[in-house]
């Protein structure tokens, strides 16, 4: 290395070496940015192509409006119970002081469920607690509950939140076992030193370290039941009337009469998935100072 | 106390991750009246599209994959040894994927590669191919780039490829003979995860028109009792293979270096 004196390095680097990356770029912007790009800007255009922020503005129809709104129920409801029951199971097992066999089986089981999303999970639930499902019949003629009479459908919003919980629990656990074996002990060993009691522990030590973590989880849930399709269409077909549905229908059939519409759609989930997942970022990159 | 809580929470947690299980399991088995049986699995097999979409479906993971590996591993690689100012770039395009939901991106790409557009992809059923595996490419790009850039993290890239130049090798011999074996189960890793992906991704290939697993389980499912709780549990087994592999992948490697 030492014969190689620095000559004109400087100069020449910079473009000879970020062709090393033109592949990666050159895909980036054809399959993933310049798409968006087109969705983007069809939101600010008419159909001649020209400014407009009419699209934006058509949005608030009755319709629409109770689309996003159902969505944006069903993903923070997702979420915050995704995140709770999650939470639950990860400290269960990692301070619950359960024997040690569980943990590994559970993360694997987490890795397999939070992937079994999509028609199969659908599938799996109509089997279990739709009409003739597993639970529903069990429930029927052992103890003479009727779910459905009880108002309970499976091809509803909770339904909804029932099926959603499957992938959104076990991806909370992945992420916060982690940061939950990053609590140190000798925090708990100081805090009980000090006086404090368990609850006092968890209230003023444990979950203000956390929060980040928690918090950022529940926006990349948020952002992971928003944008999930299959699931949904699997279930309830196109009647439901949720964002990624319509906007489905709207691409296939242009049930909006209005393909410009449709580019607004599309915009305004991108902007909602992607305000949560800067929230994620952020916080992450917050918790990782301390969880070291 | 604390114990019977923690056993309460995951005893409950499994009897709701259970359940789903049990349940597509005996409806499966259900379709001839009175007994269990394997009648909507021996359906399913003999249906031709089954054999068809789930053909096609691994075609396009496989396509996907090594697109993906080809794609990654070098980029990886060479944001590593002379780029590391371009990382937090690289890293941020890896995470969009994420970010931008998969309904958006393909709308995208109908919309930009239509016929009357500079590179008419969708207009042939072979370019269309091309499209949803670039599409697919996408969706695992993040898991993908995630397990070789921390594959990588584990050699000493920069003195490799060094003692590589100083015998003689080119830059494929040095990615193709040395960091590639090197991160062989990191890529492995990658590899299943996409397989998990792709296998039964119903939103791209429905409203790209191809005939792919996913979509077929979803006609299926909306027409049909018994075969569509068979489809999971197939779905179910073909995704805990995945997993399963992975696991052993990184066990393996593990033994092997804790022999070295």
């Amino acid at each position: 290395m030492t014969d190689t004196p620095p000559r004109h390095r400087p100069k020449m680097r910079l473009p000879i070496e970020w062709l090393g990356i033109l592949p990666f770029v050159l895909f980036a912007l054809l399959f993933l940015i310049l798409p968006t790009m087109k969705i983007v800007i069809g939101a600010f255009q008419t159909p001649e192509g020209s400014f407009t922020l009419q699209n934006l503005i058509d949005l608030n129809t009755d319709s629409i409006r109770r689309a996003y709104w159902t969505s944006i129920k069903l993903s923070m409801i997702t979420a915050l119970l995704g995140c709770a029951m999650g939470f639950a199971m990860a400290a269960a097992v990692v301070f619950g002081g359960l024997p040690k066999r569980i943990r590994s089986p559970l993360l694997t089981f987490s890795g397999v469920a939070s992937n079994f999303a999509g028609v199969p999970l659908a599938f799996a639930f109509i089997a279990t607690l739709g009409p003739a499902g597993l639970v529903t019949l069990w429930l029927k003629t052992e103890f003479g509950i009727n779910l459905r009479a009880m108002g309970f459908n499976l091809l509803s919003f909770w339904g909804l939140v029932v099926t959603y919980l499957f992938f959104q629990i076990p991806l909370m656990i992945l992420i916060i076992i982690p940061a939950l074996d990053g609590l140190k002990r000798e925090w708990r060993e100081a805090a009980a030193v000090l006086g404090a009691t368990g609850a006092q522990y968890w209230r003023m030590v444990a979950l203000p370290i956390l929060f980040p973590s928690l918090l950022g989880t529940f926006a990349l849930l948020f952002a992971n039941s928003f944008g999930a399709v299959a699931t949904a269409f699997a279930l309830t077909g196109p009647q439901l009337n949720i964002v990624p549905i319509k906007l489905f229908a709207q691409i296939r059939g242009d049930v909006l009469g209005n393909p410009n519409l449709g580019y607004a759609l599309a915009f305004g989930m991108i902007v909602i998935t992607g305000l949560a997942n800067v929230t994620y970022i952020v916080l992450r990159t917050r918790s990782e100072r301390w969880l070291k | 106390m604390t114990r019977i809580v923690a056993w309460a929470a995951v005893l409950l947690g499994c009897l709701y991750f259970l359940l789903p299980l049990a349940g597509m399991t005996e409806f499966s088995l259900k379709m001839r009246r009175g007994v269990y049986s394997f009648d909507a699995y021996v359906k399913v097999f003999e249906d031709p599209t089954f054999w068809a979409t789930f053909g096609y479906s691994l075609t396009l993971a496989a396509a996907t994959i090594v697109f993906g590996v080809l794609l990654v591993v070098p980029t990886a690689y060479w944001v590593r040894l002379k780029l590391p100012q371009a990382r937090p770039v690289v890293e941020f395009i890896t995470l969009l994927p994420l970010v931008i939901p998969a309904i958006v991106i393909v709308f995208g790409y109908i919309r930009l590669y239509n016929t009357s557009s500079f590179l008419p992809l969708t207009g042939s059923a072979f370019g269309t191919d091309i499209l949803l595996t670039m599409g697919y490419a996408t969706l695992a790009l993040p898991y993908m780039y995630r397990a070789v850039d921390t594959g990588l993290r584990t050699i000493d890239v920069a003195t490799l490829t060094e003692a590589a130049q100083s015998l003689g090798a080119g830059w494929f011999t040095i990615l193709a003979r040395i960091i590639l074996p090197n991160v062989l189960v990191a890529v492995l890793s990658g590899a299943f995860l996409t397989l998990a992906i792709v296998i039964g991704e119903f939103t791209m290939a429905a409203l790209l028109n191809r005939p792919a697993f996913g979509p077929f389980m979803q006609l299926l499912g909306a027409n049909r009792a018994y075969e569509p709780p068979a489809l999971a549990v197939i779905a179910f087994t073909i995704t805990w293979v995945c997993m399963g592999l992975i696991q052993l992948v990184t066990r393996f490697s593990k033994h092997e270096r804790a022999k070295a």
